[in-house]
This record gives C-alpha cells, sequence and structure tokens, in this order.
C-alpha cells in the first residue's frame, strides 16, 4: 500500500520535473495519426463544402466560383429528392427489420453449448462478405431465370419471378440481401448486452414464476436499451448510406425506383463528372447523418 | 412441488422446439452461400442448361484454372492483399501509438485532442471521398497501392478502442518501469505493446476486413483494371447472368474473393464475434 502510494508520488514528481520532454513525447507519439487524420479526413471534409460552392468537373481545370447555386439547384432537383425518398423507403424496412430480426436471434443464440456457438457463427458469418460477393449471391438467388427462388417456384409449378426487375419487389429484395448480410454486428451487439444483465435478477424471478414474456418485457429489454438505441443509430447511419446494393443489383432500376442518394452522387460525379453538384449532396448527407449521431449522443447523456 | 416440474417441463419443450426453429433458419441462411460454392465447381455447360442443385455434380475444377491462368483474378487478389495487409500494419501502428498517447501521457490540449479525434467517427466516408478523389488527383495519385491505402489510415476507431484498452491497463505496472528510468517508448514497447495483443489482434481483424470489402474508394481510385481490388474486379464482372456463358468463373471468383475472409473468420471467430461489442461497452 505505502509502496504503492510512493511510487504514485515519484510518478508525479517525475512528471513535473520532465513536463516539457514529457509534452514532447507526447506528441511524437501522436504525431503520425493526427498527420493522416488531419490531412486525410479534417481537410477533406472542409475541402468538399468548398467544392460544392463551384461549378467543378472531374477532370481537367474547369472550376467556377457559383456559391450555393449548386443548392438551389438541389432543392429543385426532382431526381434528388426522389433518391432521399427512396433511401428513407429502404431505411425505413431494414432499419426496423434488421433490429428485431437481431434481437431475435441473439436471444435465440445465445445461449451457452456448442450447437448455439456455431449458430451464432453461422449468423455472423454473412458479414464477413464483400458488397460485391453479396450482391453476387442474391443477384443469383432473385434471378428469374435461373435462380434459386426460380429454380424452386418452377419445381412447385409456380412461374418465376424476376424479382430485381419488378417495380414492386426491388426494394424489398434490396432489404432481403441487407438483412442477411449486415444482421451479424446488431446481433452480436445485442448478445453482448445480453449477457451484462446481472444473471441474478432473472432467478429472482423465476422464483417468483414471472412468465417468459413478462421477463422479457420487464427484465430483458430495460436492460439493452442503451444497446437498443446504439443499433438503431447505427443502422438509420448505415442504411442511408446504401451503395453498393443498389449500384450492383439493379443499377438504380426499374425506372429509379432504387436509386439511393450515394448512387446519385457516385453517377453525378463518375459518370457525368459534376463534382461541385455530387459534393453538395454530400453535404446534405453528411448534415443528416451528423444530426442523427448528434440524437443519439443527446439521448446517451440524458440518461448518464 | 408438481407445478414447478411440469412448468421446467414445458420450459424445456419450448427451448427444443426453438432451438429446432433456429437450425431450420441456419440452414436456410447457408443456402444461397452453399448453391454459389456448387456452382463454381459445375461446368458451364451444365450451368447454361441447369442451375438446379446443392451438390456440385458433374463437378469440375475448369473454372478455378480458367481464372488462374486466362484472367485478371490474382492480379486483383495481389492487389488485395497488398492493400488490406498494409492498411492493417499501418492502423495498428498508427492506433496504438495515438491511443497510448491520449490514454496514459500527459500533455497540454489532450482532452481537447482526443474530442477532436472522436468527432471524426461521425464523418462517413461518403462525406469525404469526392475531396479525397480531388486531393489524389492533384497529386496524379490514383491507380496506386498507395491511393487505396493511405486516406483509410484516417478513421479514428481504432484510436478510439485502444486508448480504451490502454485506460484499462493498471497503472502500477507502467510506475515500476518508470521507477527503472526506462523510456516512454521502452515502456510503450516493451511492456504496453505485449500487454495489448488481444485487443491489437481484434482491430486487426477488424481493418483487414474492413479493407479487403472496401468498395467506394477502390471504385473511384483505382480505374485502371490492372489495379483493381478484388471487391471491385468482382463488381467489374457482374454482368448479365441470364445470358453469361461463364456462370461458373463468375461465382469461382466470388469463391477467390470471399477465401481470405472466410478463412480469417474460421480461425478467429471468438475474437471477431466478441470484439464486436468492445468500443460499445464501455
Amino acid at each position: 500500500m505505502t509502496s504503492a502510494r510512493t511510487s504514485v508520488a515519484a510518478a508525479e514528481m517525475n512528471t513535473h520535473t520532465g513536463s516539457r520532454r514529457d509534452w514532447i513525447v507526447a506528441y511524437l507519439f501522436l504525431l503520425p495519426f493526427l498527420a493522416v487524420y488531419l490531412v486525410f479526413l479534417v481537410y477533406p471534409l472542409f475541402s468538399g463544402f468548398w467544392i460544392s460552392l463551384h461549378d467543378w468537373e472531374l477532370v481537367g481545370n474547369f472550376r467556377e466560383y457559383i456559391g450555393f447555386q449548386n443548392y438551389r439547384d438541389l432543392w429543385a432537383d426532382v431526381l434528388f429528392w426522389k433518391t432521399i425518398r427512396n433511401t428513407a423507403l429502404f431505411a425505413s424496412i431494414t432499419v426496423p427489420c434488421m433490429t428485431a430480426l437481431a434481437l431475435a436471434l441473439a436471444l435465440a443464440v445465445r445461449r451457452p453449448g456448442r450447437l448455439y456457438a456455431v449458430l451464432r457463427g453461422v449468423f455472423f458469418a454473412s458479414s464477413v462478405f464483400s458488397v460485391s460477393v453479396v450482391t453476387l449471391v442474391w443477384r443469383m438467388v432473385l434471378d428469374g431465370d435461373r435462380g434459386l427462388l426460380a429454380n424452386l417456384f418452377r419445381s412447385v409449378g409456380i412461374r418465376p419471378i424476376g424479382f430485381l426487375g419488378e417495380p414492386f419487389w426491388a426494394m424489398p429484395s434490396l432489404a432481403v440481401a441487407t438483412l442477411w448480410w449486415g444482421v451479424g454486428l446488431p446481433m452480436a451487439l445485442f448478445i453482448a448486452a445480453l449477457n451484462q444483465i446481472p444473471q441474478d435478477i432473472y432467478e429472482a424471478a423465476e422464483l417468483d414464476f414471472a412468465s417468459r414474456w413478462k421477463v422479457l418485457r420487464r427484465i430483458t429489454l430495460p436492460g439493452i436499451k442503451r444497446t437498443f438505441v446504439l443499433v438503431l443509430v447505427l443502422q438509420i447511419v448505415l442504411q442511408f448510406q446504401m451503395f453498393g446494393q443498389a449500384q450492383l443489383m439493379t443499377k438504380g432500376g426499374p425506372a429509379d425506383q432504387t436509386r439511393t442518394i450515394v448512387q446519385y452522387i457516385y453517377d453525378t460525379g463518375f459518370r457525368d463528372w459534376q463534382i461541385g453538384y455530387a459534393s453538395a449532396m454530400a453535404v446534405v448527407l453528411f448534415v443528416l447523418m451528423f444530426s442523427i449521431s448528434m440524437v443519439q449522443l443527446w439521448l446517451g447523456s440524458k440518461e448518464d | 412441488m408438481a407445478t414447478a416440474t411440469s412448468d421446467r417441463k414445458s420450459a424445456f419443450t419450448v427451448s427444443n422446439a426453438l432451438a429446432a426453429v433456429v437450425v431450420v433458419v441456419a440452414v436456410l441462411w447457408l443456402m444461397p452461400v452453399v448453391w454459389v460454392l456448387a456452382m463454381s465447381f459445375k461446368p458451364n455447360s451444365e450451368l447454361m442448361r441447369s442451375t438446379a442443385g446443392f451438390l456440385p455434380i458433374p463437378f469440375t475444377l475448369d473454372n478455378y484454372a480458367g481464372l488462374l491462368s486466362l484472367s485478371a483474378t490474382p492480379n486483383w487478389l495481389f492487389n488485395s492483399l497488398i492493400v488490406a495487409v498494409s492498411m492493417t500494419l499501418l492502423t495498428l501502428a498508427l492506433a496504438s501509438t495515438a491511443g497510448y498517447a491520449f490514454a496514459r501521457l500527459e500533455f497540454p490540449g489532450r482532452r481537447i485532442l482526443f474530442v477532436f479525434v472522436l468527432a471524426g467517427l461521425m464523418v462517413p466516408e461518403q462525406a469525404v471521398f469526392i475531396p479525397l478523389h480531388a486531393l489524389f488527383s492533384s497529386w496524379g495519385y490514383h491507380n496506386t497501392h498507395t491511393a487505396l491505402i493511405v486516406p483509410r489510415l484516417a478513421v479514428p476507431m481504432g484510436v478510439f478502442l485502444m486508448t480504451q484498452f490502454f485506460r484499462a491497463v493498471p497503472r502500477d505496472i507502467e510506475e515500476a518501469a518508470e521507477l527503472d528510468n526506462a523510456g516512454r517508448l521502452t515502456i510503450f514497447r516493451k511492456i504496453m505493446l505485449p500487454l495489448s495483443y488481444p485487443a491489437l489482434t481484434t482491430l486487426g481483424l477488424f481493418t483487414f476486413l474492413y479493407a479487403w470489402n472496401d468498395f467506394l474508394w477502390p471504385l473511384v481510385s483505382a480505374t485502371d483494371k490492372e489495379m483493381y481490388t478484388i471487391t471491385v474486379g468482382l463488381a467489374s464482372i457482374q454482368g448479365n447472368f441470364a445470358e453469361t456463358e461463364g456462370l461458373g468463373s463468375v461465382m469461382a471468383a466470388a469463391v477467390f474473393a470471399s477465401a481470405p475472409v472466410v478463412l480469417l473468420y474460421l480461425v478467429f471467430q471468438k475474437y471477431i464475434v466478441s470484439g464486436v461489442s468492445m468500443g460499445s461497452s464501455k
């Protein structure tokens, strides 16, 4: 005890005497990351806003300062509003479904034992694939001619559907592929949160002969409230940035039904070369996402 | 007594029924992957006739052999490997040094700098990929491995995780070394780094997965076919399935694209699944 106290005192003396030198050492430890952070994250964030105030072309040197004209154009851009609606629709399907599915799977597979470890492994496994593998797999599954579901439909005598080409089915199809791809992460978050609920509360409930439903509602769900909010916010932010699935599975079609914000940004910038206009959209998306994250921080601080 | 036993019995059967349902869902979950895997081992002529069936009958390795000898796939795999390994090692280096400074060193402006770095967590990739593209264009640095690696080192998640980790290490371990007048770098290298192997492993695995699966940035930066990563390359060959005659080869390319990450996952599953909550629970 005393030795610990003296060593703390010694350490404090150390920091006081050699402080200037310690600062330099500390900054040297920080320097590599901070340099990369400033150049490749902070600077681009501001220069993105700067680019959005220009008529700026991807190739060549054409750039002209036009103030907020890009933002005024955006306001009047019917396709931009459509992509916002599409993205919001996609998020409003995937976020609740993903959260519910992740929670249901977490409750089902959190138990001890080999079988459940394998099951956890299976449901998480699809998250390690890249977006192009996921879209390849699901394009094959949903293909109206040679797809897995088409084969199944034919074998029971139903006419196969080309899901990705149908206006009604295209968006739900992207949502299903996204659920399959992404459920592992929120599931693992829920499992970790569930495991932190003290076991003795459950034991007390068992002594009271509380029903399963009551235990779930009164103990389990309140116990994971913070994780629930975290998962919701992470999912909203993630799903609003959806790009690869629409780009590779439907190309935004049919008739722009599945075109998302990020896909429109990509097309505007790298197909039409208008990176000034594309940057204005990116800024709008960023402000949107940033506000959602702030809401989470605010909710989190209110609870503590 | 009687009610208690019957309760337990009914709970037991409910659990069993639930387990059965989950097992069925898990089998369905894997079905698409098994089917794609099977197709990658079937001759293209057979796939033109029918894609049905979960077993590779008739069996062939032609799709894989063809990809390795005739296509750009080995090139893409090589690019992905270089990018993912470099990004992982560099991220570990930057995150552990910065994390150590934030957790354990005293210097003016520590708190403000930490908040400044954490704020970066709220900046999505989509907000910076256009200006980054303009930056690398002005340097004439697109279509290089460097361009694929360096921008990704600015993600602050690793710094955040390592700071959290180093904060949890008991102080007296370091203090003993301080009394011996060991330098900061020695303490960091000889004491803190070895202690943080589990955290570094988790961070490394996630960085590798992130790098391997990265899509948007490589899509806009590496536009020469030679410089594609496997993720972008695979996206580029997803033509029209209904008509393609080389369906088996496309499936084999997907298997190549997934093999490294699936292998990592199988070996390090524990680190990955439990690592997900590393940043959230503390």
